[in-house]
Formats: C-alpha cells, structure tokens, sequence
C-alpha cells in the first residue's frame, strides 16, 4: 500500500500545494487534502491552539487534526525563507514546534526546515530530505522535483491569468472583456486568508456575482513588483510583505484600479505594518479608495457584506463624480 | 543636534553616558507614563505591537523638550521590530513632526553607510574614541543591570518595606542630573552601598520565579506594570532572560565574531524549538528550561498583545511545564491592560507556589528525609 502524506489545507498551501502533490505523487506516495475550511475545523483549530495565536494558525491546526487519523505523515515543513535576505512570518518558522506541542497523538510531521536566507546552495540537500520520507532513491526525487517544479510554474500562469485557487481549485476570474463590468477592484492580502472562501467569507465569489472585475498581486508580473518594491527605503524582509508592498506601489503609480480591499487577520503582526504602508500608499500617493476587512473567528458574514456593497456604491458614485467623495471610506 | 532615543529600561543610562562622552547633547525622553503611551496610541496603527506605540509616545515627549534627532536602534526581520524605524519615520511625519532620523541598522553589506550614520550621530569619525566611549557605556550599562539584580534579591528580603526601592527610585531621578561616564559610575556605586546595607529580615520564606518573554516588555518596568517590584513585595525574588547589557554584549561584541554566550540557553531550547524564530522565542524557552533546571518555584512569561515570537513560545511552554514539573503563568499586556487584574493574577500565582512549596516540604518529611 502507498505511503499516506497528508497536506493540510492551510497558510502556505495556496502558494505551494501543486510542487509538493506532484512531488510526493511522482515518488509514489498517496497525498490526502484535508477537507476545506468548515465550522468543524475551525472550532476544532481554535480549541487546539493558543488564544492569542491569528485565525491562519488557528485554521491550520484544525486541518492538520483532520488529517491526523486518516495518513502516515502530516507535511507541515519549517518554512523559514525562501528567498535570500528575507523571511516569511515568526509563525511559519515555528509552525512544526506549534502543532506539535499543540495537538496529541499526531502521525510523524515532516518537518524539514527549507532556509534560503544565506543562499539557495542547500536547496538540494533540502529536497533530499524531503523525498528521504518516501525513497532513498536520489535520482527519482530528483526527478520528482523537476517535475513538481514544471507542474508549479504551471499553476503559478494561471493564477497570472486570472484562474484563482478558491479552496484549491480553480476558479475562472478572468473577466475583462465583459460589458456589464461595474468596476475593477483590487483584493489583497495573505493567500491563505483570500482563498479560503470559509475565512473570508466567500468574498471572491460575492465580488463577481456584483459584476466586479477582479485583480490580486498574484496576476502582476513577478518582476515588476520587484521592481517597485526595490525602491522602498529599507529592504522589507518579509517575503509576503516585499509581494504586497510592491504590488501596492503598482497601484498607486498606474492607477488601474476602481478600489482595493485588504483583507487582514487579527494579530497578524506582517499586516499590522504592511497594512498600514500599503494603505498610506494607495490612499495618499493613488487616490484610490481603500477597504479593510479585518476578520477573526467571530467575524459575522452581515456586517462584512454591508461593508463591502457600500464600499462598492461608494466607488460608484465617485465614478459618476457625484460630490467628489473623498478616498477615505 | 539635540539627539534623543526611546526608552527600555536601564538602556537610557548606557546611551547617556555613551553620547555625553562623545560630548553629544541629548535629551532623555521622561520616564514612560500613561501620558507617554496614551500619545503613542493616538498616533500608531491600531493593530500594531505595544513597544512602537510607547516609542512614539518619547519621541513626541523628547520633541516636546526641545530635540531635533531621534537616533532608532533596527534588525533585519523576521519579528515586526525590523521594520519598526520606516513606521516610526512615517507615523511622526503624519504627525506633523519634522525631525532628524538617524537609523542604525545592522549593515548587511552596506558599511559604508551604516559607518556614515555612526559619525553623523557621534559628531566625530575617530573611530578609538566612539570604541572608547561604547566600553565606557557597556561598564555603566553592566553596573546598573547589577544594582538592578541586587534589587531583586533585596526586596523581598528588606526588614522595612519600601526601603530598596526608595534608594533605587532616587537613583533614577539623579542619574538624569549628572553628566559624564565619571559621576554616573559613582552614583551607580553610591546607590550600591545604600541598598546593601539595607537591613534583612531573616526569617523571610522567599520563593523565586523566572521571568522570560519578549525583551521589550521585561526590561521596560512601565510596560510590566512594574513586575520585579510587585513580585518583590510579595516575598518572590526574581531573576529575568535578558538585560539590556547582556543584550549588547550579544550584539555587539560577540556577534561580529561569530560568538556566542547563549549556546547553553540554545541547548537548553533544542528539544522544542529548533531554530530561532525572530524575536528573542527561542531564548525564552531555553531560560525557561535553564530556570527550571536551577529549582525555581515558578515561571512567568510577559508579552505584548500580538508579538509573533512569543506566540510560538506560548504554544510550547505548557509542555516544558509538564516536562520540568513547574508552574507557568502567562501575562500578556498591551494599553488596555488594568493593574487590578493583573495584581490578581500575579497574588493568585504567588499563592499557589507557596502552597505547592509547603506541600512539598511536608511530603520531604514523611518520606524521611
């Protein structure tokens, strides 16, 4: 029988699912999903976690203890930095410590640490060890991972394409050439907390049915978020900021955009500062009307929805110019 | 140049002494009140930690008093206080306040401007006299972190309550008064006799608690709301993860040599935490376990409303309290916090050591022991 390894649902997973699932499929594993985000897992995240930790974690405990029963491994690895000089969250980097001590009687977590802060000279040696879980065969997670690096550039086209991951499967969002458009809006934010139609509240799919046209940093060249990003006055060293912060810049130079909702988790220390740079950019430098959800697990579906239809009848009657609303909401 | 920095506790009379002796003029923020972080808060984002909040708070104070430049202390991630210069910068010109920066980041390859900054603040590009002022700074900073630690043995030793903390208090109202690493060092040494002949009561049962959490919050009494003075007044002695000499020792002397003195504290956090996470977490677990191993009674973790590292910490704390068999309290405060509730807690926590104490001595004895 197939070694089980089981991903859960959670935080990195709408940024990197499809190069693990290709790589441990190709190894000849099996790969379970845990179940999207529902009320179950997220009373059983918030029951398993600290008070004090942000809604992502709390959800991804709760993922991870759907899985813990149905495979061999959980794949929850030590993200620390993925690209030179920079970080992802505190929380990311001690996430295997967290479930762990969190959650009883869990399978074994694969817990590698992947750090690229130094350099990327050990991203061979990291990858050995991942594939070590399933073979001892070099060769074969070699392979494994040239082709889980095919399949992953793939899925990152057709998010620049306009296909989002919504629950990790794709929803088609490219709608520029339809007629009825009433605006364009910007959505921003930490992937897990987007893509998650449970945690926020199936914002993506509200959104279109209003006939508003979609954009997130996802579908902005790579590069030119670099671009702009480099001219920030200290390197950010957040990788996830460094993307936000730099497709914020974008928005405010090319103003292609009606409006931008950003959508936060309380206490997530990144947005506490990101946020507030990203807002001063867009409001101060673009002009462009500004939405903050701030969600946590008593987030009520009502008030998020009264916020949203006015923000886009807000947008509509600046368009029409009536009485030059101003950008603050 | 009026030059002014924010507050963390005895850090103040290590930058004074360290920019008097380069004859920079400065001006120390007043000591954090309620004032201060009330004026942070109307100026800082909601969400973000309570540390930035009472930085713009002394900063808006200092520029109240007449100073020009704020010289801001950085890291390189990945807790939020790497970014904390760039916020700050943008918060104070929000509020209308046109003032000097001068950032001194770790350099990351950019030495040269990191070295332009320097001389920019010291006034002076001798680069023995800015070693020299730094070691006499280090020395003073060392000496108050002692007179500090001499407190917490002391207070809840003293015959007649009070009597520490009067001589303690009085030296933090002088040290402001003198100027230079000279008349510092000997009010530092004046204060040292005064608390040591504070007479003892010797029949005092004292417990002891180990304070770990993130830097800011346990070095700065005001954000504590006072902690080491409480606990010592309820009859505990404390010993804290980290000071703000040993913090600059780390920094500033081993580091660059690629040394390090907390290997044994790293050790001591290996099976539970691997790698550092940012912020000081990995420092708290390891003092945890390293005040666990030398039998103190309890153990008390202090952090800001939201700090990242310190959640990690939380999350794996219970199990070294289970390991270690000791208790652990966790306090998080940030501006709404009320000293009512908090005093509660920190009685209740007392209360229980001493009965687990007095329980265990019992045992000791029908055992035969």
């Amino acid at each position: 029988m197939a070694i089980k390894v089981g991903i859960p649902r959670g935080l990195w997973f709408y940024d990197y699912y499809p190069l693990w699932k290709t790589f441990y499929e190709y190894l000849g594993a099996e790969v379970v999903l845990s179940r999207p985000t529902n009320k179950q897992i997220l009373d059983m995240g918030v029951k398993n976690t600290v008070d004090e930790a942000c809604l992502p974690v709390k959800v991804f405990h709760g993922h991870v203890i759907d899985l813990k029963d149905k495979v061999d491994y959980i794949f929850v690895p030590k993200i620390m930095s993925v690209y030179e000089k920079e970080y992802i969250c505190p929380k990311f980097c001690g996430l295997p410590e967290m479930v762990f001590h969190s959650i009883k009687d869990l399978p074994q977590l694969i817990d590698v640490e992947i750090n690229f802060n130094k350099s990327r000279k050990n991203l061979e040696e990291t990858i050995y060890k991942f594939g070590y879980y399933i073979t001892r065969d070099k060769e074969k997670i070699k392979k494994a991972y040239e082709k889980a690096l095919e399949n992953y550039s793939n899925y990152k086209m057709k998010l620049r394409n306009g296909y989002l991951p919504i629950d990790g499967k794709f929803v088609d969002f490219n709608n520029k050439l339809d007629k009825n458009i009433r605006s364009r809006i910007a959505i921003v934010g930490h992937t897990y907390n987007m893509y998650d139609s449970y945690t926020s509240m199936n914002l993506f799919n509200k959104l279109k049915k209003d006939k508003v046209d979609i954009t997130v940093p996802e579908m902005i060249d790579f590069e030119i978020i670099n671009k702009y990003a480099n001219e920030l006055e200290k390197k950010m060293f957040w990788s996830f900021g460094r993307k936000l912060l730099g497709s914020s810049m974008y928005f405010a130079q090319v103003q292609n955009v009606d409006g931008i909702i950003y959508i936060s988790s309380f206490g997530c220390g990144i947005d506490s500062i990101i946020q507030d740079l990203f807002e001063r950019n867009a409001r101060k430098q673009g002009k462009i009307p500004f939405l903050l959800l701030t969600i946590d697990e008593h987030s009520g579906e009502a008030g998020i929805n009264t916020r949203i239809e006015a923000f886009l009848d807000m947008i509509e009657w600046r368009k029409r110019n009536e009485g030059n609303l101003s950008a603050h909401g | 140049m009026k030059v002014t920095f924010p507050h963390m506790g005895n850090q103040y009379v290590g930058t004074k002494v360290l920019l008097e002796e380069l004859g920079v003029d400065i001006i120390i923020p007043p000591k954090c009140s309620k004032d201060t972080l009330n004026t942070g808060v109307k100026y800082s984002p909601e969400s973000i930690c309570l540390p930035l909040k009472v930085n713009i708070g002394n900063y808006i104070e200092s520029i109240n008093m007449g100073a020009d430049t704020i010289a801001i202390t950085g890291s390189c991630g990945p807790c939020r206080f790497g970014y904390y210069s760039v916020l700050q910068k943008e918060l104070l010109k929000e509020a209308g306040y046109d003032i000097d920066v001068i950032l001194l980041d770790p350099p990351q390859g950019d030495y040269k401007l990191f070295f332009e900054r320097i001389f920019k603040l010291t006034g002076t590009k001798n680069p023995y006299r800015i070693i020299k002022a730094l070691k006499k700074a280090y020395n003073v900073l060392k000496a108050v972190d002692d007179l500090e630690d001499m407190t917490y043995y002391k207070r809840p030793r003293e015959k007649v309550k009070g009597s520490v903390d009067k001589y303690y208090d009085t030296f933090h109202k002088d040290v402001r008064m003198v100027y230079g690493y000279k008349a510092v060092s000997k009010l530092i040494q004046e204060t040292k006799e005064r608390i040591l002949s504070v007479e003892e009561d010797p029949n005092r049962d004292v417990i002891k608690i180990g304070i770990v959490g993130e830097i800011y919050t346990i070095i700065e009494p005001f954000v504590s709301l006072d902690i080491e003075k409480k606990l010592g007044n309820l009859g505990v002695e404390i010993d804290k993860s980290l000071k703000v000499s040993r913090w600059l020792n780390e920094h500033l002397f081993m580091h660059p040599l690629g040394l390090s003195t907390e290997k044994e504290t790293w050790e001591s956090a290996e099976p539970y935490l691997k790698t550092m996470v940012g912020g000081h977490a990995r420092e708290t677990i390891g003092y945890a376990v390293r005040f666990a191993k030398s039998n103190f009674d309890g153990i008390i973790q202090v952090y800001p409303l939201g700090c990242m590292p310190e959640i990690v910490a939380q999350s794996i704390l219970p199990t070294v309290e289970k390991d270690y068999n000791i208790p652990y309290l966790c306090l998080i405060v940030d501006e709404m916090t009320g000293e009512a509730g908090y005093m509660t807690r920190l009685e209740a926590f007392v209360d229980l050591l001493r009965r687990r104490k007095e329980t265990f001595k019992g045992e000791k004895l029908l055992s035969g022991y």
